[in-house]
């Protein structure tokens, strides 16, 4: 039965993270957007929190199924839907602290979808960040060139990998490296690598034009050696791409967080808006036609639809995930168009609060520096539209490149 | 709880009207365009349906269900996807009947409602007004009450089928607020004009009508309180399924035209300037229906949707013309050719902002 009503118990959830993010997240946006790459310490509450790292097959499921989550409707399994409702807050807060929530990184992600108890009793309390990109391999995550090689009882890896997130803060990092460069994307394999393992460097760290609270860095891996069962999932190498799609299917879940980020950002600078209109004694009564009022009452309302738009393609995605449907078009979709659009409602907010939106005393000039990212990592959006586009029209990736 | 996959209910009217769509409209859209006309048994196919009659109660001659903002958005949709003036016309007792049962009193429902449970009588309601800077919030047309009777003054267009309507639901401004007014066909002071000639919504018969002192008496009033306020918020929705159909509508020939064209030796969908377009199209249709949905939940839930409804129109408004202008971008040449549909998919779309209250959810 078809129902888009917020139900209570995401009403709820969202109150409470929302008013975390106000009073942890808010109070220190600043600081840490200035003070590029310093630890965030306020963050250590949150340690274990799982926002982005969801267990799968784990117990931990059940917390957020007050009374109110039952009914013939409710998810089935999973948490993506209240995941999603709960990043959006805390981006509205600060997504570059989002980012740099202990133990819950990408890698956290990874590790809890395959790994073994034995590998989850030895990573399941570290900080895991997530390395795919290279420098010359970035949406082309299937051409990556880091590689490792079994010795014995271990592996050795060599390969340079950027742009990890986490990179100084995290305690391992989930590294793809392909085990058989002749057999292309089925030659992809994922391992954990620990800081200390000899031949594991964190080179440098970057300096970015937001979420500066997240540090981002390189690493190379010289002959770097970690143990054979240090390897997620199988190391066979299979025929076809079928392992290939198994690790991107990842992605269904991941690319609605990244659109919730947006979304949460995007509100932020929303919330601003309205703050200001209001406070000029402008009401805003959504019922004048929209040519008949100023044109920053009309580019407020636009803000809002759009705003109300990617939260609903973002919404229908994770809710999917949810009930086990198969949601690659909409995880695709939801990224797409809060990728794109939320680059936009932030940059027209900067607009339309004039020098309000120039100086660094207020915080709309970051969120436009920080919401473009959502717009490139997990796939930037023309890869997003790429997929999109290659489902609805049924094509295959050789059809349309 | 939430929830977004349609209910058995709500699945079997799609495919129905999919398959009515299918059957009757996607051929002779264009024909019915040409002639500017709607084969009068085709609008009967539909209404056979009984789904104006649906939230009618039993006592005045209907079935007495409930009346479902979410499932009439997906009824317009459907039906828009075929021809967006076929979804007005088609539906349009229910624009009348809705806002008989939110706003009428006992007397009135028991006075108009049995002819329309009866399928015998067309209604329609008048609030777009010829003048720049209009605004449905604030009528021009004035409904001055005089000595228990009101007396209408001003100028509608785009009256759906005003030539055959029985009963004409005038929105006027009474003091100073809006009020909708019931106006009989023939009454004196009321002339209603020609066919008018639109951009777009050729299929549909809509109509100038002028009122000059035209006197009605005073229990034609509706006395709903907020009730215009409601009825607006019904057909913004409603406006945003329509807006929805005919983007779909265009996307979807689009899609299947860029996957047939073929240019430098290769179907134009696989470059992706072309591709991009399509998937641009494939999710802004989704999000204008989810737009959609979510102010007719609201309704749904017995909610005020003012804010929702508001939003769903201004988003489907834009988006209709980014999406039917992406879909004549697509064919090219062939696209400006009336024999393909994306231009009256253009056309039509242009309709969605510029005028009000043409179907109700
Ligand atoms: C702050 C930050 C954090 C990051 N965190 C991580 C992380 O934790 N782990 C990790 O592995 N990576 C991470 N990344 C890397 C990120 O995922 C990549 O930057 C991204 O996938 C794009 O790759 P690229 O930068 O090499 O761009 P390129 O792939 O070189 O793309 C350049 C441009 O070409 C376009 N393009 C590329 N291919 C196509 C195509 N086939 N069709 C159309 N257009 C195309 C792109 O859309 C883009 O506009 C991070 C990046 C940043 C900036």
């Amino acid at each position: 039965m078809l129902n888009l009503e917020t139900p209570d118990y995401i009403a709820n959830l969202r109150n409470g993270i929302n008013n975390l993010a106000k009073s942890v997240l808010r109070p220190v946006a600043r600081k840490y957007d200035e003070e590029e790459h310093a630890y965030p310490k306020e963050l250590d509450m949150f340690r274990g929190m799982q926002i982005l790292g969801k267990p799968k097959k784990k117990k931990k499921e059940g917390e957020e199924k007050s009374a109110a989550d039952s009914g013939p409707a409710k998810p089935k399994k999973g948490i993506n839907l209240s995941t999603v409702a709960v990043i959006e807050e805390m981006c509205w807060g600060d997504a570059g602290l989002l980012l740099s929530i202990p133990n819950a990184g990408l890698g956290n992600a990874a590790i809890a979808a395959v790994a073994t108890d034995e590998q989850m009793e030895r990573f399941g309390n570290m900080w895991a960040a997530m390395a795919i990109t290279e420098p010359g391999s970035g949406s082309d995550s299937g051409s990556i060139g880091t590689t490792a090689i079994l010795e014995g009882d271990e592996w050795v890896l060599n390969g340079e990998k950027i742009f990890v997130t986490c990179a100084d803060r995290c305690d391992c990092v989930v590294v793809w490296a392909t085990v058989d460069k002749k057999a292309g994307k089925s030659g992809i394999k994922s391992f954990v690598v620990e800081k200390d393992r000899p031949g594991f460097k964190l080179e440098h760290l970057e300096h970015k034009l937001g979420i500066r609270a997240s540090d981002t860095g390189t690493f190379v891996l010289d002959n770097c050696r970690i143990p054979k069962n240090n390897i997620l999932g199988s190391a066979e190498v299979k025929q076809g791409t079928e392992g290939f799609k198994g690790v991107m299917k990842t992605f269904d879940n991941t690319r609605p967080m990244v659109a919730s980020m947006a979304t949460g950002i995007a509100r932020a600078a929303v919330d601003f808006m309205r703050e200001k209109i209001l406070e000029n004694g402008i009401t805003l009564d959504y019922s004048a036609n929209p040519n008949n009022i100023s044109a920053i009452e009309k580019e407020f309302y636009l803000m809002e639809a759009h705003l109300e738009a990617m939260r609903l393609l973002t919404w229908r995605a994770a809710w999917m995930a949810d009930n086990e449907q198969f949601n690659n078009t909409e995880a695709s979709m939801s990224k797409a168009k809060a990728g794109r659009y939320g680059t936009l409602i932030t940059q027209k907010a900067c607009e339309l609060l004039g020098p309000l939106g120039f100086t660094r005393d207020e915080l709309a000039e970051k969120w436009m520096r920080d919401s473009k990212i959502m717009d490139i990592f997990e796939g930037t959006g023309q890869i997003q539209h790429l997929i999109v586009a290659r489902n609805v029209l049924e094509m295959s990736s050789k059809e349309l490149k | 709880m939430i929830s977004f996959t349609p209910s058995e209910e709500q699945i079997v009217m799609k495919e129905t009207l999919e398959k009515l769509v299918q059957s009757l409209i996607k051929d002779n859209a264009h024909d019915m365009d040409e002639k500017r006309e709607i084969p009068g048994e085709f609008i009967e196919k539909f209404r056979e349906l009984g789904t104006a009659q649906s939230p009618i109660p039993e006592e005045h001659g209907g079935y007495g269900l409930p009346s479902s903002p979410l499932m009439n958005a997906i009824i317009l949709e459907e039906l828009a996807a075929g021809d967006m003036g076929y979804a007005i016309a088609s539906t349009l007792p229910s624009l009348f009947i809705t806002a008989l049962l939110d706003l009428g009193s006992d007397a009135q429902k028991a006075k108009y409602l049995p002819a329309f449970a009866a399928g015998e009588c067309e209604g329609t309601l008048a609030i777009n007004e010829p003048r720049f800077r209009f605004d449905a919030m604030m009528p021009a047309t004035t409904a001055e009450a005089k000595g228990g009777s009101f007396v209408i003054n001003g100028t509608k267009c785009y009256v759906p089928l005003a030539g055959k309507a029985k009963h004409i639901l005038v929105a006027a401004r009474s003091g100073n607020e809006n009020g909708l007014f019931i106006v009989d066909a023939g009454t004196a002071g009321m002339a209603v004009g020609e066919k008018e000639k639109n951009l777009g919504l050729n299929t549909l018969e809509t109509n100038t009508v002028h009122f000059t002192e035209c006197k009605i008496p005073e229990e034609n009033k509706l006395t709903g309180a907020d009730g215009y306020d409601r009825l607006l918020q019904k057909t913004r929705v409603a406006m945003a399924a329509l807006g929805t159909g005919v983007s779909r509508a265009s996307y979807e020939y689009a899609r299947n035209y860029a996957k047939e064209r073929v240019q430098f030796g290769e179907p134009i969908a696989s470059r992706q300037a072309v591709a991009f377009m399509i998937a641009e199209m494939a999710y802004e249709v989704d999000a204008m229906r989810l737009m959609t949905w979510k102010a007719a939940s609201s309704l749904e839930a017995g909610r005020d949707a003012k804010r929702e409804a508001y939003l769903a129109k201004l988003y489907t408004g834009e988006m209709a013309m980014k999406i039917t202008d992406y879909g004549v971008q697509v064919l090219g040449g062939h696209g400006y050719i009336r024999e393909h549909p994306v231009e009256r998919y253009y056309r039509n779309g242009r309709g969605i902002s510029c005028l009000e209250g043409l179907a109700a959810v």
